[in-house]
């Protein structure tokens, strides 16, 4: 185990910045991604769901 | 018994077949994730001449490995379209880009963060590093004109050739760093050589790389699920999904 303390872990060795700043952007970007496909399939679903219990159009 | 691939090439069929491997895909990369990040944070020694900040390596060559291999799937999916005139080909195609897009982003941001502390710059017009700017270029090209054609089908056959000019830049690429003596670094894994890495942190990379392998797949799965059903809203197998019958009776 290369770390003594969660504050070690934290600091990494003095590059914090660069290694959390990496990881926290990916992990926000992944994150985002994964909320916008799901409000894109619910939006969808209900526009879809809409659409099919309108009443059918006068022959 | 031969199965019939074809049966898979209709949107019906995959909407559903990619609707069940989805929660295997994501599951399995969340795991992946999890047991790559333990290795790579808990496990692998620190770097005896980069120390801490190696371990960007982590998230960066897997992102980098990603962001080629999506756009290698994604002008394989436009050939396949343009050749065969398959609807569902061009739909993966478009499901991959902002993924793609978003590895792209991904490796370049790491790759800069990664950058100041080691070579004292935050960016270099260096082979590798411009060449994978030019795929993030691709990427948003390739949707932008996609986006800017109204009629669909136009659409997707003129983002498809854009797609498969810009396939000669995954092997520059790759290669950059052999055919330009520039700042970015040789490869880390190689097929020929002996890794030139501590076995832990060699574990940690290509576990993380599984993990994005299995998420690109899961998030293209979600998006061309969403295509697909936006492209063929008028269709009666649409209509009769259930989970669009069950929403329909609740309004």
């Amino acid at each position: 185990m290369t770390w003594g303390s969660a504050s070690e872990f934290f600091a990494m060795g003095g590059y914090a910045l660069y290694v959390w700043g990496s990881y926290a952007v990916a992990a926000l970007a992944i994150a985002a991604e994964l909320a916008l496909l799901v409000r894109r399939r619910r939006t969808l679903l209900r526009r879809l769901g809409r659409s099919l219990s309108l009443p059918k159009p006068a022959a | 018994m031969p199965i019939n691939l074809w049966r898979f090439a209709s949107p019906q069929m995959f909407y559903t077949l990619a609707g069940r491997s989805l929660p295997w895909c994501l599951g399995g990369a969340a795991v992946l994730a999890l047991a790559g990040l333990t290795i790579g944070f808990f496990v692998a020694p620190t770097d005896f001449q980069q120390g801490e900040s190696y371990r960007i390596i982590f998230l960066h060559v897997a992102a980098a490995w990603m962001s080629l291999i999506t756009y290698l799937a994604l002008a394989f999916w436009c050939a396949v379209g343009l050749i065969m005139r398959t609807r569902l080909s061009f739909m993966m195609a478009l499901a991959l880009a902002p993924t793609g897009a978003l590895m792209t982003a991904i490796a370049l941001w790491s790759g800069s963060l990664w950058g100041k502390p080691t070579w004292g710059t935050w960016w270099a017009w260096d082979a590798r590093i411009t060449s994978e700017l030019i795929l993030l270029f691709l990427y948003v090209g390739f949707l932008s004109l996609h986006a800017a054609i109204d009629d669909v089908r136009r659409a997707d056959r003129a983002a498809a050739l854009l797609a498969l000019v810009g396939v000669v830049n995954v092997p520059i690429i790759y290669f950059s760093v052999k055919w330009w003596n520039t700042l970015h670094q040789g490869a880390s894994v190689s097929l020929t050589r002996a890794p030139s890495m501590a076995g832990t942190m060699l574990a940690g990379m290509l576990v993380m790389a599984l993990a994005a392998w299995l998420y690109c797949i899961a998030v293209s799965l979600m998006r061309v699920r969403a295509i697909i059903l936006e492209r063929e809203s008028d269709a009666d197998w649409v209509k009769a999904l259930p989970e669009l019958r069950s929403l329909a009776h609740r309004a």
